[in-house]
């Protein structure tokens, strides 16, 4: 086992000059093994301090976080060559700092930004033109190749990305997708921001991950200030997310039903997921559980009546919801649309370092409410959830199961009261130079924030991310030898994050 | 009589629109909503023929007449078609040939508008759309080879008019059921319906039909959902006709029936958006094949009892 890394926890505060400083080849390497003994990325980013330009790594194995930092080279050889979880990762700072992996095998903008240096441009974009600048897509030649883009602006009322197809007839051979159409800055956004705007930014970052997003913030600001939540907090922090994560299933399978013309559970599912949305607007008076949870806290509290009102509403909900499930998996013809549709093997989701619903889906059991648990779930058994075939099906069972899962968790939440002083705004102080990296099994998978301070205690690089930045390229290889008109069915299985993903 | 074949064939122009709603409203009934009015088609022909029309630059003529050429085509069609039995307006020896390449005719300008536009999108819809209909005329030749052989007659109206349809079941009964199937696949294929397309869709990859005519606006558009409305009358007035052969000879109750036969071949076909998904798109052309097996194999049987 590695032991240049230092093994830190799941939101553990650790002061900055114990992370391991090493040399480039040491971080290299060090990195690189443990990812060969089964380990995963979490963050990989640059940052700057005193205009000096570090890189920090944090990775994961089955059971513990290791982190490790180095002063950054101009160019370094790139470390996807090697292992491919660090694909994105390495794009992205070549993005954000204008470093050079060399020999990385797609070297390509992820959100088409200039870099916060103002150093000479990775790409050789001219960032006043339009995406894709100075990029040519990837082609395919051939007399019977066609190529289809679809977006960014779509048909439906969904966000902006840019899709490209080769396609041989119906057969898709390569799927490329382009991102950034919604890149608003967050990361450097929260740095000029006053506090008191941290949290309504951060939340707002995907909203459709609201609670996911602030339990991230706010576990990292207490680990920074050394003051944790309540037990009750932790409580009614994990119904929220369950909540959350059943609205957004509910959606997701009401979403795949549609896609393949069986309207039934599409219609069902869709006022169910407004059912859930409901549950949340009781517990705090927002549908998507906005400005519940805070640092050291939440801001509403779980009186026994809402605590009756959503226990009521979650008995009603629960046969409904089971119904629509069978349903949809006992229709012989929705099963043989979503059987062996867009199969993502095992083996590609290991190197594509998928996770969420996706990664289970294809046999890789990892989530966070198991491995890295914090809050209430510490003392929650969380099932392993991992189908072995990959396929459309796969996604949606997954989903299914889970909402199943929640909705006994939340239940079994709502039977003792959970006492919790609510939270206000009171100013944080952070401690200096510290560092702190938050990991919440959000609906779409592992969200993580990360947060380093300077020695004034402020913010010095706030670094964000989302599950969607590990599996987009899943959804590029689920489409691969797959009919193009079988897209918009795995693109919802798959249903990832744009402005999660463009930050 | 001309002049009551011409007032039915009005009626059935004004009447389309009004049928196809019903789909709408049997899907919203399986869905557990309450459903768009059924003059709904009415409203949005009437909202689409008050906008004005956009082109693209990059289009030519052939754009702006394949809406007018393809509503054209059915419009004559439906002069041949014999409703509730009375005799079409016009007939002669051979006429649904004719007819069914004036279908033809008028897909052909739908595509040829699909390409003309050079997007992507609709290139591959109008791929598929010629894609799939074209074992449905094969059906559809199989079908008429085995009324021809019954009858000895070929123009619709010899077989769909007054109380022909009983003689088509009084001489072979019991392959004419294939018949009707497979005609309620050409129905389904040929009107872009649901498991063979998604006309609900809003997702340019996975449409058939839709897509082809995604960037055709104002009136031109209201041409070609007019234009469908019409198309689907036909194809289910013929299985409305063969399921419900009766005729008594009084008008009043012969119309009253045939809109009741219709009223439920238009049911059949939401209840069959309904209770099922849309195939995968490779599936579809083994399920359009399926109509054809079938006449076929009913020509064979027939063949077997005619001699």
């Amino acid at each position: 086992m590695n032991t240049v890394f230092l093994k830190i926890a799941n939101g553990e505060c650790v002061e900055r000059k114990r992370i391991p400083h090493l040399a480039f080849s040491d971080f290299r390497d060090g990195a690189i093994s443990i990812v060969d003994s089964g380990g995963k990325v979490v963050q990989f980013f640059a940052y700057q301090d005193r205009g000096a330009i570090k890189m920090i790594c944090i990775l994961r194995n089955q059971k513990h976080l290791y982190v490790a930092e180095c002063d950054a080279p101009e160019r370094y050889p790139s470390f996807t060559v090697d292992k491919e979880p660090f694909h994105m990762f390495e794009r992205e700072i070549a993005e954000q700092y204008g470093i050079l992996p060399e020999g990385h095998p797609w070297l390509k903008m992820v959100r088409y930004h200039p870099n916060f240096r103002g150093v000479e441009d990775v790409f050789g974009n001219d960032y006043t033109k339009d995406i894709p600048g100075n990029y040519d897509y990837y082609q395919v030649d051939g007399q019977e190749i066609h190529e289809v883009a679809v977006g960014p602006v779509h048909a439906g009322v969904i966000e902006p990305g840019h899709f490209r197809f080769n396609c041989i007839g119906e057969r898709v051979l390569n799927l490329e997708i382009q991102l950034g159409y919604q890149h608003r800055g967050i990361e450097t956004l929260i740095l000029g921001a006053d506090q008191k705007r941290w949290p309504f930014i951060l939340e707002n970052n995907a909203g459709d991950t609201s609670v996911g997003n602030s339990l991230c913030y706010s576990q990292a600001m207490e680990a920074l200030t050394g003051r944790s939540a309540d037990e009750g907090a932790g409580i009614i922090r994990v119904i929220a997310l369950e909540l959350e994560r059943l609205s957004n299933h509910t959606g997701d399978l009401g979403a795949l039903s549609g896609d393949v013309a069986f309207l039934p559970p599409a219609n069902y599912c869709g006022r169910m997921r407004g059912d859930f949305l409901n549950m949340t607007l009781v517990l705090c008076g927002n549908r998507f559980g906005k400005c519940l949870v805070r640092p050291h806290g939440v801001r509403f509290p779980l009186t026994d009546d809402i605590r009756q009102t959503l226990q009521e509403r979650l008995a009603e909900l629960k046969p409904q919801v089971k119904h629509v499930i069978d349903l949809l998996f006992s229709t012989s013809s929705v099963m043989s649309r979503f059987e062996d549709c867009g199969v993502v093997s095992r083996d590609d989701a290991e190197h594509l370092g998928l996770v969420g619903p996706a990664g289970r889906a294809s046999g890789l059991s990892y989530d966070v409410r198991r491995d890295f648990p914090k809050e209430h779930y510490t003392s929650l058994a969380i099932p392993g959830n991992a189908k072995p075939s990959g396929d459309v099906y796969a996604r949606a069972r997954v989903r299914a199961d889970e909402m199943i899962q929640s909705m006994e968790i939340v239940e079994s939440l709502l039977k003792s009261p959970a006492n919790t002083t609510c939270v206000g705004n009171d100013p944080l102080v952070l401690s200096p130079s510290a560092f702190v990296v938050t990991l919440n099994e959000a609906w779409r998978g592992e969200l993580s924030h990360c947060v380093l301070t300077d020695e004034k205690g402020k913010i010095l690089r706030y670094k964000i991310k989302d599950p969607s930045f590990h599996n987009w390229n899943g959804l590029s290889m689920a489409l691969r030898d797959t009919g193009i008109s079988d897209f918009p069915l795995n693109n919802k299985s798959f249903n990832l994050s744009y402005c999660g993903f463009d930050l | 009589m001309m002049i009551e074949s011409i007032l039915f064939y009005v009626g059935a122009i004004i009447v389309a629109p009004f049928f196809s709603a019903v789909i709408l409203k049997v899907k919203a009934f399986f869905g557990g909503k309450k459903g768009p009015p059924l003059l709904i088609n009415y409203y949005t022909l009437i909202k689409l023929l008050k906008k004005g029309s956009v082109y693209s630059t990059s289009t030519t003529t052939i754009f702006k007449l394949g809406p007018i050429v393809s509503l054209c085509a059915v419009l004559t069609v439906l002069m041949f078609l014999p409703i509730a039995g009375v005799k079409p307006v016009f007939s002669f020896k051979g006429d649904i040939i004719f007819v069914l390449y004036l279908l033809g005719l008028g897909r052909f300008f739908t595509i040829a508008a699909a390409m003309d536009t050079a997007s992507p999108f609709e290139g591959m819809g109008a791929a598929r759309e010629a894609n799939f209909p074209i074992i449905c005329e094969a059906s559809f030749m199989m079908i008429l080879v085995l009324f021809y052989k019954m009858t000895g007659n070929f123009n619709l109206s010899s077989w769909f008019s007054d109380t022909q349809p009983m003689t088509l079941w009084q001489s072979a009964g019991s392959p004419l059921i294939f018949v009707v199937i497979s005609l309620f696949i050409i129905l389904l294929t040929e009107n872009a319906r649901v498991p063979v397309d998604d006309p609900a869709t809003h997702l340019e990859l996975t449409m058939i039909h839709e897509v082809m005519v995604l960037d055709h606006s104002g009136p031109d558009f209201a041409m070609i959902e007019f234009g469908a409305f019409m198309k689907l009358f036909f194809y289910a007035t013929l299985i409305a006709r063969l399921i419900c052969p009766f005729n008594t000879g009084h008008l009043a109750v012969d119309v009253s029936v045939f809109a009741g036969a219709i009223l439920m071949v238009y049911v059949a076909a939401g209840i069959t958006e309904s209770v099922m998904a849309r195939y995968r798109m490779d599936r579809v052309s083994k399920f359009v094949m399926t109509s054809f097996a079938l006449a076929f194999f009913a020509t064979i049987l027939t063949l077997e009892f005619i001699g």
